[in-house]
């Protein structure tokens, strides 16, 4: 017989539910109620492209340690959803607990031995208790959710309180959701005392971190950054993005006098006219975004060049899915670097940026802005479903009131008027990056034809070959000109000095910061370097040059950050080391950690034993 | 070629209009279109709208996508802004630049090719959506610069110029102009500039969605016999409903015409178009008499030309979406920004 696994806020809790019965809220509350406790946890929807029916689960990782990366691996399963049952169960760690509703008798060979039942008759004690067939099912919920508290030891003032938040204008809701709460509470305390070995206690852990969604982060970091316009197709994980900046521009961003609207937002026919709109918008001195997934930027591909030869400052979100073609639209992947770098025909190259949680997104958001107006370029923001549709744990949003938006080189009609020369192409100050004027400026002064086709410093059509190289030239000056201004990557170095280093990114970052401490704690020291943007600075050629081997973490099928590293920086290939997960989920620490190790032993660094241990 | 210069010199007596400016101050680089094009035209009646209705040329935006029509902007307007932009997608760069700044004045310029073939669709939306601008199709049924292959405006049974009979149907645009919502529809004819250029300053002064249809024969690929895009073809077969007259505010309105010969639709600046009647029974505010109008003369092979409909009550995606009347691309950070004590707010709502 395993022995049941015990643990003080430190285990997963995966609720298997179906799609559309009203879990979500349900499953938030009880991740909200463990950190209002003081107690970090992760959360994450694992969800299928359908709005009714399917199975869907959510996973609560409880990590007083605040590793909040996906562990892999369950040790409470919540067995709501019968067709996934088998599935469910089996993911359970040795010596985990399974939750389900035992109104029907199940037989002992549908358990496993090694595992801890612990039932309730849900149903029945939902049809005992409420009449309306609806609001059975949504009770239920809600009934499981005070068990879990009985049996983890979820204080239940916390949970009432985010029950009174939640239906805050709608207090009639308020009463049955308690009661609720506390039904399943009472049952769990008469049926099922101390048979759960898990416990969340309350502790100190939280701070003043905040528990947020990186698409509603990156919105806010939009409307702080002074995005007026935003042209959008509805696609997944993307939309919630569009969708929060439709809410917090009701909220900011109204006119007080009138009421009016400082920002225009459009739903467009498809993503090639809200790539068009932003180009126009931007062209004409307004901020402006749009936000889609892999399919969308694969539609805007011949816009983007446009945008980069045509020297338009737009903002991209890539809100990144499993791909290729329509993919995996609910599975996160971090697959649409290449296509992002390289968008578009002929000779391109674009300025992206790797946020790696929704505070990031936040900031990166309104960075990008200024980068665009300061570059004259394209600027995509590489999310992905992970940190765009799930809430995370993350630092507190952070702005600083003396910040002023960098419009850029824009020539004014002071300027003009005071005879300064304009030349749209024309690199005065030596870093690549030309003015440029807002149409209707000046009435003399100052116009030119923007093209997609060739032209002179001066904007005067030209088909001339060396006018183009000298364009094209410039370009990549000005690209060296963004390695100055990109965030810079982060470097944490190894506790003890190493020969090996890891290249990550993004929201594979969590898993990996607890994959290097459990590495370290076996002996095995990594250097570390966060990549933040591309085009790469000299850091990150640096940082590989200083390491005999490296190892680069991401998300995709075929390495594409190593790509762009051996592309950009001119690397021998066999230094670089790929560590790739792409099934969709989130990467997980244990499996970086398998990855590192196996590495090591096949090129001897460690001994076998340490590898498979 | 455009890279000639244009002297830039003029004879001290041409007349000038009310801001100052005379003809040549509208005009932009030479043409390096064919000798003849209708396109050419065009620009020529644009030119002459925009002087006469006293409009700054800065204040004009000018956007296109690709082809023939597409290099057209380069040849009026020289000292206003100008983007050349993708094949087929001028609508949305324009109602980008329209959401942008509202005070300008957006002139999108297209082809036949541009906007009912590879741009059907973002022809459509912005028109479905009402982005105030006008909205100019220079419409010759083929594609020049590849060319001469149909485009996807050319009728069904015309004969290209090497022979081969088109037998796709044609897209009307007009007909989905005035099925999309397009609150000023026109269409008219490169060759009847007394008729085009009203319907270009009716256009320009109108808010709204304006569309002008301007059938523009291409004199090296579409205008030989067996084309329904000819010079000759359209003088037989055009039918003009009525005459447009845009006078302007605060301009006498005088009355040379019998009751019942004209119509007067007011507009939103208080200007007035008035339609000197050619047909008599119709009436350009009724959309729906406008449609039956149009196929009906189309099946008897004529074309409908003339201010075909005016909502006298226009509204504009600016309306729509309820914005504010400063240009959104003058705002800064005191009206953008919500500050840190916002920020706090919310975070402290996210715990």
């Amino acid at each position: 017989m395993t022995a049941p696994i015990r643990a003080v806020n430190d285990f997963v809790v995966k609720f298997a539910n179906v799609n559309g019965s009203g879990s979500a809220s349900a499953n938030r509350l009880f991740a909200k109620a463990i950190l209002r406790m003081g107690v970090p946890v992760a959360t994450r929807n694992i969800f299928p492209s359908n709005i009714q029916g399917l199975p869907t689960w959510y996973e609560v990782r409880v990590s007083e340690a605040g590793w909040l990366g996906r562990r892999g691996g369950v040790d409470l399963a919540v067995t709501m959803n019968p067709q996934t049952f088998e599935k469910d169960q089996a993911e359970l760690e040795p010596g985990g607990y399974l939750f389900y509703d035992s109104t029907r008798q199940l037989p002992d060979s549908r358990f496993r031995r090694d595992i801890t039942r612990l039932g309730l008759p849900l149903t029945t004690i939902c049809n005992e208790h409420w009449s309306d067939p609806r609001q059975r099912q949504l009770m239920k919920n809600i009934v499981y959710v005070g068990a879990l508290a009985r049996l983890l030891g979820i204080d239940m003032a916390e949970l009432e309180r985010l029950v009174g938040e939640q239906f805050k204008g709608k207090e009639k809701l308020i009463e049955p959701n308690v009661e609720a709460l506390h039904l399943g509470f009472e049952h769990a305390g008469r049926e099922l005392a101390g048979a759960c070995g898990l416990e969340v206690r309350r502790a100190d852990a939280v701070g003043e971190r905040i528990f947020l969604e990186g698409n509603a982060a990156a919105a806010l970091g939009c409307v702080y950054g002074g995005a007026t316009v935003c042209a959008w197709y509805p696609i997944t994980p993307s939309t919630g993005l569009a969708e929060a900046f439709m809410r917090q521009c009701e909220r900011y961003r109204i006119e007080p006098e009138t009421g009016k609207k400082r920002f225009a937002i459009v739903q467009a026919e498809d993503e090639l006219a809200a790539i068009g709109i932003v180009i126009g918008a931007a062209w004409n001195g307004a901020r402006a975004f749009t936000a889609t997934s892999g399919p969308g930027i694969s539609l805007m591909q011949e816009f983007l060049g446009l945008a980069y030869f045509a020297e338009i400052p737009a903002v991209v979100f890539d809100v990144q899915r499993g791909g290729p073609s329509t993919g995996m639209p609910t599975r996160t992947q971090q697959s649409d670097i290449l296509a992002c770098a390289y968008a578009s025909h002929g000779d391109t190259k674009h300025v992206l940026l790797f946020p790696e949680d929704p505070a990031e997104c936040f900031a990166m958001a309104a960075d990008a802005f200024d980068l665009a107006d300061r570059l004259q370029t394209p600027v995509f923001v590489m999310m992905d479903l992970d940190i765009g549709m799930n809430e995370w744990l993350c630092r507190p949003l952070a702005w600083d009131d003396s910040r002023r938006y960098d419009r850029g080189k824009v020539m004014t009609f002071a300027d003009l008027e005071a005879g300064r020369e304009f030349g749209r192409y024309l690199d005065v100050d030596g870093d690549g990056i030309p003015y440029r004027t807002y149409p209707g400026t000046h009435p003399t002064r100052g116009a030119f034809f923007t093209r997609g086709t060739s032209r002179d410093r001066y904007a005067r059509y030209t088909e001339e070959g060396p006018a183009y190289v000298d364009n094209m030239q410039r370009l990549l000056k000005k690209l060296e000109t963004a390695k100055k201004l990109l965030p810079a990557p982060e470097l944490v170095p190894a506790a003890e000095p190493t020969r090996f280093g890891l290249i990550a990114f993004g929201s594979s970052m969590p898993s990996v910061r607890e994959a290097l401490a459990r590495l370290a704690e076996e002996g095995v020291h990594l250097d570390t370097l966060r990549v933040r943007a591309f085009p790469f600075s000299r850091a990150v050629e640096e940082f590989v040059a200083t390491h005999e081997r490296v190892f680069v973490v991401e998300q995709n099928r075929d390495g594409q950050l190593r790509q762009l590293l051996v592309n950009e920086c001119g690397i021998d290939p066999a230094r670089l080391w790929p560590v790739l997960h792409y099934d969709g989920t989130p990467v997980t620490a244990r499996f970086l950690i398998r990855a590192v190790l196996e590495r090591l032993s096949d090129a001897k660094v460690v001994p076998f034993r340490k590898a498979v241990s | 070629m455009t890279y000639l210069p244009k002297p830039k010199l003029h004879h001290p007596a041409l007349p000038k209009n009310a801001i100052g400016l005379t003809h040549r101050d509208y005009e932009g680089a030479i043409s390096t279109l064919c000798a003849g094009c209708g396109h050419d035209s065009i620009s020529a009646a644009i030119i002459q709208a925009c002087f006469e209705l006293d409009i700054e040329p800065h204040r004009i935006a000018k956007l296109s996508g690709i082809g023939c029509s597409s290099k057209t902007p380069t040849y009026f307007l020289g000292t206003a802004h100008g983007f050349n932009s993708v094949h087929g997608r001028m609508p949305s760069v324009l109602t980008g630049a329209n959401l942008a700044n509202r005070d300008l004045i957006y002139l999108g310029v297209s082809g036949d090719g541009d906007s009912a073939s590879i741009g059907l669709g973002q022809f459509a939306h912005c028109i479905r959506r009402g982005v105030d601008m006008v909205y100019i199709v220079e419409n010759n049924g083929v594609y020049g610069l590849t060319k001469g292959q149909f485009s996807a405006t050319a009728d069904k049974g015309s004969k290209s110029k090497r022979g081969v009979v088109n037998t796709d149907s044609p897209i009307d645009l007009v007909a989905l102009a005035l099925l999309l919502g397009a609150t000023y529809v026109g269409r008219s004819f490169s060759g009847d500039k007394p008729q085009l250029v009203p319907l270009i300053k009716g256009a320009l002064r109108h808010k709204g969605a304006a569309f002008l249809d301007v059938i523009s024969p291409c004199v090296t690929f579409n205008n030989h016999k067996g084309s329904t895009k000819s010079f000759d073809f359209v003088r037989e077969h055009n039918d003009a409903v009525n005459r447009l007259d845009v006078i302007l505010p605060k301009k006498p309105i005088t009355a040379d015409y019998e009751p019942g010969e004209v119509i007067d639709v007011p507009q939103h600046d208080g200007s007035i178009l008035r339609l000197i009647k050619l047909e008599a029974d119709y009436d350009p505010t009724d959309r729906v008499a406008a449609m039956d109008y149009l196929f009906e003369h189309r099946a008897r092979g004529e074309i409908v030309t003339g201010l075909l409909y005016v909502e006298p009550h226009a509204t504009d995606l600016h309306a729509e979406l309820g914005t504010v009347a400063t240009p959104l691309n003058r705002l800064g950070e005191a009206e953008l920004c919500p500050g840190s004590a916002a920020l706090a707010e919310f975070n402290a709502a996210h715990r």
